[in-house]
């Protein structure tokens, strides 16, 4: 199947070959890294990650929320998801692809990486974390290709698949769970440490996933002659805009339970993020176009008359992917960390080189999503021509 | 292809064999060995069930708390980023970036050391004296829990220690610690390490490192580097054993520990 790949249009290859070179920069910026350190980026003794776990913890959300296609279609047989559901698959191949690379550019000593296996420690949720990212990677992978191969054949997929499509759903839900795990369990961390930022991350993801999902779908019918249908689109956008607004919900039963208790150490990383603190005010525009792009987004998917329209639905999902990103990457991780445990605040901003990385990171899962994408299509235009 | 076949399986065979063989070898060879097993303490060894730490703020002031800071620094090649590399010896060093500097004990306020105990009407003392913090050496130590390869680990004795060859750089202790007491090396820390002192491991780029409450000092029968030059203001000391100086200096004054509400049961304690 993977022969496929290789046969393209012309500006598939410009396109692979763009994003070829953006890696190849980004790997010679990340040379700079592995041999100085981390001291080319903008972290800090009190602002320990950066951009490179924000974008992980976002993209976490984005591999689970692969999982809204897979449960309508296998566990409701919602037939309108027979042709997206590889999609949200390989979508979530991709991410999750993405996440790994970002832990491994975080780490400070990343030739030591394999002492989390051979070290295995259970007390420790970054190791539950790689247990089920690397367990969703490989059930996505499995399952993807194994149904896009019988699909292609015109045969059903093997039976034992249909056990590993169930035990991806937990999974799905596993992923991002943990990874909020890893910051809502730490008792310095005011900001994190609250029982809704599990499910508000899964609301968070279950917007932003399909969000992504939809344009891809947009993206598709106009490069390639497979139609994912606009049926499957508009049930996506619901599911959009259900989880987006369980997750605006969920943040505000977090600013009640902090501004009505009261409490300094809650109140002062919200305080930040939206009023600032102490003169510190650098992430409160940003945090002001997140609320304001998710709620206009919460009012172009509710309104049936918006939804549906063809032209606008794009552009709606991509001020929520926005909205999103700055609510779950920028904001979440910075404002745990600002102010410090002593209630000092240093203000993190990305490096430019720290930036080509990160952006060399998604150019890789790009790749990989294309031409995962370019299976996908390909074999279903043949089936159906 | 047959004989191939036979030559590699005979190489694979001889192979096998001489993995078998290795740990025996090692049996024997070092069933041969005076040497002492490693975890003998030799005799001179300070010893605790629990080690605890007794700072009395009465009796630290600015230029004892500085001889602390700058006694722990030379114990422990913790690099100054204050100071000036050896232009032949590093150069091309880049420029410094004051955030990501690396401290195992330093000088804070009141209101910084105590955040949760900040008030308006604080005696005004309190408000000038300089407050030493560290590595608490919890007893429900969340950097330890956080740790993914062990690389922070708890010792018998209620240290937390460090292995500073595991640790791979991934700062979920940094996260998980709520006092801030730990320092990543963003850059190769060897600039800037004045006099390297070879009683003790500088550290490399990319790994955690913290207070480790002279642990290579106690087990020769010293005092922590920062106790020597204290005056008197800090003290080491068995919690578990209530004959020991700090359980005395406990049981007289009225001491108190940061963010006790946290319950991760700090040892280091403040006389106030």
């Amino acid at each position: 199947m993977l022969e496929i790949a290789i046969k393209g249009s012309k500006k598939y290859w410009i396109w692979l070959g763009l994003l070829l070179a953006i890696m190849s920069v980004a790997f010679v910026v990340y040379i700079d890294q592995f041999m100085n350190g981390l001291m080319i980026t903008g972290m800090s003794r009190d602002v320990s990650w950066g951009f490179y776990i924000a974008n992980f913890t976002y993209l976490v959300g984005v591999a689970a929320g692969g999982v809204m296609v897979v449960i309508p279609y296998y566990l409701h047989d919602y037939e309108k998801f027979h042709r997206i559901t590889i999609l949200g698959e390989f979508l979530a191949v991709a991410s999750l692809i993405m996440c790994l690379l970002f832990i491994i550019v975080d780490l400070g000593q990343p030739t030591r990486m394999l002492n989390v296996l051979l070290y295995p420690t259970p007390h420790s949720m970054l190791f539950w974390d790689m247990c089920v990212l690397n367990g969703y990677l490989f059930l996505n992978i499995v399952i993807g290709w194994k149904v896009l191969e019988a699909e292609r054949n015109q045969i059903k997929p093997p039976a034992w698949t249909t056990p590993l499509i169930y035990l991806s759903i937990p999974f799905a839900i596993g992923i991002h769970t943990v990874t909020a795990y890893l910051y809502c369990g730490l008792p310095g961390r005011g900001f994190w440490l609250t029982a809704i930022l599990a499910p508000r991350f899964l609301a968070s993801a279950f917007a932003a996933g399909p969000s992504v999902l939809i344009l891809l779908c947009y993206l598709i019918r106009k490069i390639s002659k497979f139609d994912p249908g606009w049926e499957a689109i508009q049930t996506l956008s619901k599911i959009v805009c259900y989880a987006l607004i369980a997750n605006v919900f969920f943040f505000a039963c977090e600013v009640f339970v902090v501004f009505y208790s009261k409490i300094p150490g809650h109140m002062s990383h919200i305080q930040y993020l939206f009023f600032g603190l102490h003169g510190h005010n650098a992430l409160v525009p940003w945090m002001w176009t997140s609320i304001t792009l998710m709620l206009i987004g919460i009012g172009l998917t509710v309104v049936p008359a918006f939804r549906s329209n063809k032209t606008l639905l794009p552009y709606t999902c991509a001020m929520i992917i926005v909205g999103t990103w700055i609510d779950k990457s920028l904001g979440m991780i910075s404002g745990g960390f600002v102010p410090n445990p002593l209630h000092q605040i240093t203000e993190y901003a990305p490096t430019f080189k720290e930036v080509i990385i990160t952006l060399g990171v998604f150019a890789t899962g790009f790749l990989i999503l294309t031409i995962l994408f370019k299976l996908a299509t390909t074999v279903k235009e043949e089936v159906r021509g | 292809m047959k004989k191939s076949r036979r030559s590699f399986l005979k190489a694979a065979g001889v192979t096998a064999l001489g993995i078998g063989a290795a740990p025996a070898i090692k049996a024997v060879a070092s069933s041969g060995s005076v040497a002492a097993p490693v975890k003998t303490k030799k005799a001179e060894a300070l010893t605790a069930k629990r080690w605890g730490m007794v700072i009395d703020t009465n009796k630290l002031t600015d230029e004892v708390a500085e001889n602390i800071v700058h006694a722990c620094r030379k114990a422990h090649n913790v690099p100054d980023f204050d100071h000036e590399p050896d232009v032949e010896k590093y150069p091309n060093t880049r420029p410094i970036n004051k955030t990501q500097e690396v401290k195992w004990i330093w000088e804070e306020h009141f209101d910084h050391a105590f955040p949760d105990k900040t008030d308006e009407f604080l005696a005004e003392k309190f408000r000038h004296l300089p407050f030493l913090v560290t590595c608490n050496h919890c007893k429900n130590a969340p950097c330890v829990q956080a740790c993914p390869t062990q690389a922070t680990f708890k010792r018998e004795d209620g240290i937390v220690l460090m292995d500073f060859h595991r640790c791979i750089g991934c700062r979920f202790c940094m996260a998980a610690c709520p006092f801030g007491s730990r320092s990543f090396n963003f850059r190769d820390p060897r600039p800037f390490i004045e006099a390297v002192n070879p009683d003790f491991p500088t550290r490399t780029k990319g790994v955690v490192e913290k207070c480790n409450l002279c642990a290579e000092r106690l087990a020769k029968g010293q005092q922590p580097a920062c106790v020597e030059v204290s005056e008197g203001a800090i003290t080491v000391g068995d919690l578990e054993d209530p004959a020991s100086k700090v359980r005395e200096l406990l049981a007289e004054n009225y001491a108190i520990r940061r963010k006790q509400e946290l319950g991760t049961e700090p040892s280091v304690y403040y006389i106030m």
